[in-house]
C-alpha cells in the first residue's frame, strides 16, 4: 500500500477487522448494549454499530480506565513490598475502529495531557499500542457542536486512519500516521489504492454558533456572573457530564484492602462533587453546586485554553444528551456568547 | 517497554522518632529505607509531599523540616481523617510510604538582605517552621527575623521545644500567643487573634517580607492588616493547601482559576491570589 488514499468496501473491511481480531489483535468498536451505544471489546464483526451518531460514552477508558490499579503493597514481617503496575502492564495492540472524528480529536488531547510534565507510563503505554480507525460524520443531532469548538465533521487529528462513507456501500480513506500504515498494510487487497478524492459532499454541514474565541474572550471576566447560578440551578451533581466527556481527566486516588494486603487505585471523579474540593477541615472552596458547574465550565472554556492554548472540549454533545436534568452545553455556551457581559469581580 | 516513571510509586520511609506536640498533633521524623534513594534525594523550603498509609491512602502535608539538614524528613499532621488515624496508630519503627517533593519553594534567594516577619496560626507553623529553619541556618543573610505564632490554646502550640530555643535567641524575635481563653496561669506570652497581635506589634514593613500562613480566617484578617502596615502584596507570601491527590498538577482538585496549587503552588504572594478566584 503506497498510496495514502484509498477505497474499500464494507464487505472487505469487515473482512479486515475480523482478520485483526484472528492475528491476535483486540479490535474494541461501538456496539449496542440495550438501548444504549458502547465502546467494547468485539470477538464477532457483525455486532459493530456503524449508523449511529454517538455512542453514549467515550472509548477514553481505553487509555484511561475508570478505575486503574497503580500499586498494590503487601506487609510482611516488618517489611512493606510494592508492586508497581506500570511495570506489570502489557497492553494488547489494540484497534478502535468506528470512532467519530471527534474523539479521535479528544483522545490525542487526552494522551497529550497526561504525557505531558511528569508523565504517565499508563496511559503512555496504552497510547503507544493504539491505532484509531475513524469514521467522518455524515448525520449530527441537535447536541452536536464540533464546529463551534474548532473541530470538524471529517477532523484528521487523533485518527490513524479516517474512512469517510461515500457511494455504493464503499468508504474513502486516508491514511495519516505510521500506525494507520501498518493497519492498511495488513489489509493487503482489501483496500484500493486511489487518488485523493474531494469527499466533503458526504460531510455533514453543522453551523457554527459560536468561536472558541468568543467564548474564552467573554469568560475572562464572567467568574461573579449570575448566569452561573440560573445556569445550574437544575444540576444535581451527578458527574454524568464528566463521566461521559471524552476530556474530562480529572481523578481520585483511593486505597482498597488492609494494611497488610491492597491495591492504590486511580479512579475517575468529577469536579462536580461536593467532596471533590472538600477539606479535612470542612472548609469547601466550592461548597455550592453552581460553584462546581461553574469551574466545569471556567475549566474547559477558560483555564484550559490559558494554560494550553486549547479547549477541553470537543463538542461530542455527550453531556447534555445524556444530563438527567436536561442541562445543554451547548445552549449555556451559546447564552454566554451572546448575553454575558463583564462583571469586576466583587474582591 | 516502560519509559516513564510511575509518579504515584513512593519511597517507603522508616518512621525513626514520633513527637506528640499536642492533643492530636504529632511529628514524624523519616527515613529513607533505600539509602541512595535518600542521599539522591533534594527538596527546598515550601514544597510538599504525599505521605500513605498503604491500604489506607494518602495525605497531603508540606516537609517541615529545613532542606539545610538532610539526615531526615520530618513531618507534622493533626488526626482528623482516614489517613492521618492510620498514621497516628503507627510506631517507631514502622514503615510508610512518601511521594514527593512537590510544589514551587519559597524564594528565600530573593530574600538576601531583608527583614523576614513569620506569622503562623495553629497547625499552620510546620509549612512555615521549614523556612524559619532555613533562614536561620543561613542567619547572615537576612536582617531581622521576627516570629509571630498564635494557636488556640497552650496546649495546641506545636513545636513546643524549639519555641523555647526560640525565644532564648538573640538573633531573632518570638511572639507567641493564644486566642483569649485559651491562656493557662503561668502562660506568660500574649493573649489575643493572630491578627490583633500583628497590628500591636506594628511590626516595620519597610525591606521586610511577610510570610503568612495558617487557617482562612486568620490569613483573611491578617492580610487587611499587614497592607495598613504597608506591606505591598508582592512583599507577602503564603503556602495554600487545596486538597490534592496526584501532587503534579493532573488530579484537577487543586485547579483554582488557571493555577494548580499542587505545581503552580503552593506558595503564593499576596499579589498572585489577588488575582484568582477566591476558591482556596
Amino acid at each position: 500500500m503506497s498510496h495514502r488514499t484509498f477505497t474499500i468496501t464494507h464487505e472487505n473491511l469487515l473482512d479486515v477487522l475480523t482478520n485483526t481480531i484472528a492475528v491476535g489483535n483486540r479490535l474494541v468498536a461501538p456496539v449496542r448494549r440495550g438501548k444504549k451505544l458502547f465502546f467494547r471489546d468485539v470477538q464477532e464483526v457483525q455486532s459493530i454499530v456503524f449508523d449511529f451518531i454517538q455512542s453514549d460514552e467515550s472509548p477514553k477508558d481505553l487509555v484511561f480506565p475508570r478505575v486503574e490499579p497503580m500499586l498494590a503493597h503487601e506487609y510482611n514481617a516488618g517489611n512493606v513490598y510494592l508492586i508497581d503496575f506500570a511495570e506489570k502492564l502489557q497492553p494488547l495492540p489494540t484497534i478502535l475502529f468506528g470512532t467519530r472524528p471527534c474523539d479521535a480529536v479528544a483522545l490525542s488531547l487526552l494522551i497529550e495531557f497526561f504525557n505531558e510534565g511528569v508523565g504517565d507510563p499508563f496511559v503512555e503505554q496504552r497510547a503507544e499500542n493504539l491505532t484509531i480507525i475513524s469514521i467522518a460524520c455524515t448525520r449530527a443531532d441537535s447536541y452536536c457542536f464540533c464546529t463551534s469548538v474548532g473541530v470538524s465533521p471529517n477532523d484528521s487529528r487523533g485518527s490513524d486512519v479516517l474512512l469517510t462513507p461515500i457511494d455504493n456501500d464503499q468508504y474513502y480513506g486516508i491514511v495519516l500516521t505510521e500506525k494507520g500504515n501498518a493497519f492498511v498494510k495488513k489489509g493487503g487487497d482489501n483496500f484500493i489504492p486511489s487518488e485523493p478524492k474531494d469527499v466533503a459532499q458526504y460531510i455533514v454541514t453543522l453551523r457554527e454558533e459560536f468561536t472558541p474565541q468568543e467564548i474564552t474572550q467573554r469568560l475572562a471576566n464572567a467568574f461573579n456572573h449570575p448566569l452561573w447560578m440560573d445556569a445550574s440551578l437544575r444540576c444535581i451533581g451527578c458527574g454524568t457530564c464528566t463521566y461521559v466527556c471524552p476530556l474530562c481527566s480529572c481523578f481520585d486516588i483511593q486505597d482498597e484492602g488492609t494494611q497488610t494486603k491492597g491495591v492504590r487505585l486511580r479512579c475517575w471523579d468529577s469536579c462536580g462533587f461536593s467532596l471533590f474540593t472538600l477539606h479535612t477541615s470542612g472548609h469547601n472552596p466550592r461548597h455550592i453546586q453552581s460553584e462546581r458547574w461553574r469551574q466545569r465550565v471556567m475549566h474547559k472554556f477558560s483555564y484550559i485554553p490559558q494554560n494550553r492554548n486549547l479547549l477541553g472540549c470537543v463538542g461530542c454533545g455527550r453531556c447534555s444528551r445524556l444530563c438527567p436534568a436536561d442541562m445543554n452545553l451547548k445552549e449555556h455556551l451559546c447564552t454566554i456568547t451572546k448575553e454575558m457581559t463583564e462583571v469586576k469581580a466583587d474582591r | 517497554m516502560m519509559s516513564t516513571k510511575n509518579v504515584y510509586k513512593p519511597y517507603l520511609m522508616r518512621i525513626v522518632k514520633i513527637i506528640d506536640e499536642a492533643p492530636g498533633v504529632k511529628t514524624f521524623r523519616l527515613q529513607f529505607l533505600n539509602e541512595e534513594e535518600g542521599k539522591s534525594f533534594t527538596f527546598k523550603a515550601g514544597q510538599f509531599a504525599e505521605y500513605s498509609v498503604f491500604g489506607e491512602g494518602e495525605s497531603t502535608f508540606c516537609i517541615a523540616s529545613s532542606p539545610t539538614r538532610r539526615e531526615f524528613i520530618e513531618c507534622t499532621f493533626r488526626q482528623t481523617g482516614r489517613v492521618t488515624k492510620a498514621l497516628a496508630q503507627k510506631e517507631e519503627g514502622d514503615i510508610i510510604g512518601f511521594r514527593g517533593p512537590y510544589g514551587n519553594v519559597f524564594p528565600i534567594d530573593e530574600w538576601k538582605g531583608k527583614n523576614l516577619l513569620f506569622i503562623a496560626g495553629g497547625i499552620a507553623l510546620p509549612p512555615m517552621r521549614c523556612v524559619i529553619w532555613n533562614a536561620l541556618d543561613l542567619r547572615d543573610w537576612f536582617e531581622n527575623i521576627t516570629v509571630i505564632y498564635g494557636a488556640r490554646s497552650v496546649a495546641d502550640l506545636v513545636y513546643k521545644y524549639e519555641l523555647t530555643e526560640w525565644s532564648q535567641r538573640t538573633d531573632m524575635k518570638l511572639i507567641t500567643t493564644v486566642d483569649p481563653g485559651g491562656e493557662t496561669p503561668d502562660w506568660n506570652g500574649r493573649v489575643g487573634f493572630v491578627p490583633t497581635i500583628v497590628e500591636q506589634e506594628e511590626p516595620s514593613s519597610t525591606n521586610t517580607i511577610a510570610i503568612v500562613c495558617g487557617p482562612p480566617i486568620m490569613i483573611k484578617y491578617t492580610f487587611p492588616v499587614l497592607e495598613k502596615l504597608g506591606f505591598t502584596p508582592n512583599a507577602i507570601f503564603t503556602t495554600l493547601e487545596n486538597r490534592m491527590k496526584c501532587g503534579v498538577g493532573k488530579c484537577g482538585r487543586c485547579n483554582v482559576g488557571p493555577v494548580y496549587v499542587c505545581k503552580d503552588g503552593p506558595v503564593f504572594t499576596y499579589e498572585q491570589l489577588l488575582a484568582l478566584p477566591a476558591e482556596y
